[in-house]
C-alpha cells in the first residue's frame, strides 16, 4: 500500500429498469443514500462531488442532488462523457483526492433515458425542401441511411465485422456473447432483463443491425450508481468493519480516440481501449493473466468480443476462440459481465461506468450472493463512449490484516 | 436534365468521372472529409483538395433492418490510393455473404428532389466488376 492509495469504502446502484415514478434525483438520491450507507458515512463526511450525466447534464445535477440529501458547501462537479460519464465522475473525486484537496470524494452516475429508441438519430428540418448545403460536410440531404449508417447499431456491428473479416469471427460467435450475458443476468436482481435464451433464440431473434440481434443490443433504461472514495491516510482513520470492505482503485485509466487513419469516417473503438488497458496494466503492476473477473462495455455482443482482444484477454485475433472456449462464462477461466452486462443489466448511460465498479467490488469484498466469483481478489472494469472516451479501472481486494 | 447537386460536398460530379475528394493535410498527408480548423494527425493548418479513386475493398459492412425506411447495407472502403468512405452497398443478397477484401466501385444516383427540382445526387458502391 502507499500514500497515493485510493479506495472504494462505500458501493451503491440501483436496480436498472423503466421507472416512470422516479426523476433524475429520486434515482441519484437513492444511490447515493445507499453507497453512503455502505461507507458508514453521511453527506458530512464527503469534500468532493462529482456528478455524471448525459441527457439532463445542462442542470446542474449534483446541485440538484445536494439539495436533497445535503448541503454543505463541497465543490461540485458535474461531467459529462458520453457512455464514460460514470467512469469519468469517479475519476475527476479520485483525481481531488490525489491532488490532496480532499480526504472523501463521492462519485454519482445516473441516466433516466426511458424507452427513448436507437441513439444517434437525426431530426426531420421543417419547412420547404431546399437543397441548401449545410455542415462540415455540405450536407444537402441527411445522409444517414444514405451513405451508411452511424447509429450507434450500425457502428459497433460494423466494428464486430471489420474484425470478423480479418479474423473469422461468425455470427454465431458473436451471438454466443448474448446467449452468455442474459444467462449470468438471471443470477442478478439489479438487472433491467432477468431472462435466459438459448443461442438458437438469440441468433432467429429480429436483426438490429446485422450480425447484431435485438438480443445482441443492450436496452435503454434507467438507473443509478454510486461510490465513495478515500485516500489512503483517510481510510487508516476509519472503522475497522469499513477498513475491512475497503476495495483499492489500483488503476484508473482514461483515454480518447488518437488520430488513425479512417478514425472520423467510421470510429475505431480499438486504439483508445487498447492504450487505457495497457497503461492499467502497468499502473497496477497486473497483467491479463492476473485479473478474477471483467467488466466491459458490452453495449452490442459484437463490442464484447472486440473487447476480449482489445483488454488483451486472448490471443490476438483469438476472441472467437476466447468465446468458444467458454472462458468468459461465470464458472469459465476469466468470468466477463457475469453481471449480465450491458446486454442484459442494462446501460443507463451515467450510471454505467459506476455501475461496472459497484459490480466488481461486491465481488472483490465476497458479497454478490449466487453469482459471486469464488475467490475473486481482482478486478478490471472498462467502460468506452463515442466518439471517444475510454477508462479502465482495475480494483483489488484488501488484503487480510 | 434537371440541375443536380451533390448530397455531400466531397462528391464531384463536374469533373470527368464522379469521385470523392478529400482535404489532404499539406504536412502529412492525412485526409479528411469534412470542413478543417487544423489536422488531428499533426496539427498543421495547410490543406488541399485530393481526388480519390472509384475502387476500393469493404473494410466492414452491417445491414441495418431497424430504425430505417428501408433496410439498406452500410459499408466501410478503403479506397484504392487512400481513404476511407463509408457508403450504401448495393449488389449484395446478405452482409455475410461479403468476403475479406470484396472489390467495390463507386456509383452515383439521384437520392432526392427539392421543390425546385434540383436532384439531390449522391454515392454508393456496388462490387466491381470482376466479382459482380
Amino acid at each position: 500500500m502507499s500514500a497515493d492509495d485510493v479506495w472504494i469504502v462505500g458501493a451503491a446502484m440501483t436496480p436498472f429498469g423503466r421507472f416512470a415514478d422516479k426523476d433524475l434525483i429520486d434515482l441519484a438520491s437513492e444511490a447515493t443514500l445507499a453507497a453512503l450507507y455502505d461507507a458508514d458515512a453521511d453527506m458530512g463526511d464527503i469534500d468532493v462531488l462529482a456528478m455524471g450525466n448525459v441527457y439532463e447534464a445542462n442542470s446542474h445535477n449534483g446541485q440538484r442532488l445536494q439539495k436533497q440529501v445535503g448541503q454543505t458547501g463541497i465543490p461540485v462537479f458535474n461531467v459529462v462523457n458520453a457512455c464514460a460519464t460514470g467512469a469519468t465522475a469517479v475519476r475527476v473525486a479520485m483525481m481531488s483526492i490525489r491532488a490532496g484537496e480532499s480526504d472523501t470524494g463521492l462519485a454519482v452516475g445516473v441516466e433516466r433515458m426511458g424507452k427513448m429508441g436507437m441513439l444517434g438519430g437525426g431530426y426531420k428540418k421543417p419547412g420547404p425542401k431546399q437543397f441548401v448545403p449545410a455542415g462540415r460536410y455540405g450536407s444537402v440531404v441527411k445522409t444517414e441511411g444514405l451513405l451508411g449508417t452511424n447509429l450507434m447499431p450500425g457502428v459497433f456491428a460494423q466494428a464486430g465485422t471489420e474484425y470478423a473479416l480479418r479474423h473469422g469471427v461468425t455470427q454465431e460467435q458473436f451471438a454466443k456473447v448474448a446467449q452468455k450475458n442474459h444467462a449470468h443476468s438471471t443470477l442478478n436482481p439489479l438487472a433491467q432483463y432477468q431472462k435466459e435464451f438459448s443461442l438458437e433464440e438469440v441468433l432467429a431473434a429480429e436483426v438490429i443491425s446485422w450480425p447484431n440481434t435485438l438480443p445482441m443490443c443492450c436496452p435503454t433504461g434507467d438507473g443509478a450508481a454510486a461510490v465513495v472514495l478515500v485516500s489512503d491516510a483517510k481510510l487508516r482513520t476509519l472503522d475497522p468493519d469499513v477498513r475491512r470492505r475497503a476495495v483499492k482503485i489500483s488503476a484508473s485509466v482514461m483515454t480518447s480516440d488518437p488520430y488513425v487513419d479512417g478514425g472520423q469516417v467510421q470510429p475505431d473503438v480499438n486504439t483508445l481501449t487498447r492504450m487505457a488497458a495497457d497503461a492499467a496494466y502497468e499502473q497496477a503492476g497486473i497483467g491479463p493473466d492476473g485479473l478474477d473477473l471483467v467488466e466491459l462495455h458490452d453495449c452490442f455482443a459484437t463490442a464484447e468480443l472486440l473487447h476480449y482482444d482489445n483488454l488483451r484477454l486472448c490471443e490476438p485475433g483469438g476472441a472467437g476462440d476466447f468465446i468458444d472456449s467458454g472462458a468468459p462464462w461465470r464458472d469459465g477461466r476469466l468470468p466477463v459481465n457475469v453481471s449480465g452486462g450491458l446486454l442484459s443489466k442494462g446501460h443507463p448511460l451515467g450510471a454505467t461506468g459506476i455501475a461496472n465498479i459497484y459490480e466488481v467490488a461486491t465481488h472483490l469484498r465476497g458479497e454478490a450472493g449466487d453469482r459471486q466469483v469464488a475467490g475473486a481478489k481482482v478486478g478490471l472494469t472498462h467502460v468506452i463512449g463515442l466518439a471517444s472516451a475510454c477508462a479502465v479501472h482495475i480494483l483489488e481486494a484488501r488484503p487480510a490484516a | 436534365m434537371a440541375h443536380q447537386v451533390p448530397a455531400v460536398d466531397y462528391l464531384v460530379l463536374d469533373d470527368g468521372e464522379p469521385h470523392l475528394q478529400a482535404w489532404a493535410c499539406s504536412a502529412c498527408g492525412a485526409m479528411y472529409f469534412d470542413r478543417r480548423n487544423a489536422c488531428a494527425r499533426c496539427f498543421s493548418t495547410e490543406f488541399s483538395r485530393r481526388p480519390l479513386a472509384t475502387e476500393g475493398v469493404v473494410r466492414a459492412v452491417t445491414r441495418v433492418e431497424r430504425g430505417a425506411k428501408q433496410p439498406f447495407t452500410s459499408v466501410v472502403v478503403d479506397l484504392v490510393d487512400g481513404g476511407t468512405v463509408k457508403a450504401n452497398l448495393t449488389g449484395v443478397d446478405h452482409p455475410g455473404a461479403v468476403g475479406p477484401a470484396l472489390k467495390v466501385r463507386l456509383r452515383t444516383f439521384v437520392a432526392d428532389v427539392d421543390d425546385d427540382g434540383v436532384e439531390a445526387v449522391a454515392f454508393r458502391f456496388e462490387p466491381a466488376l470482376e466479382q459482380a
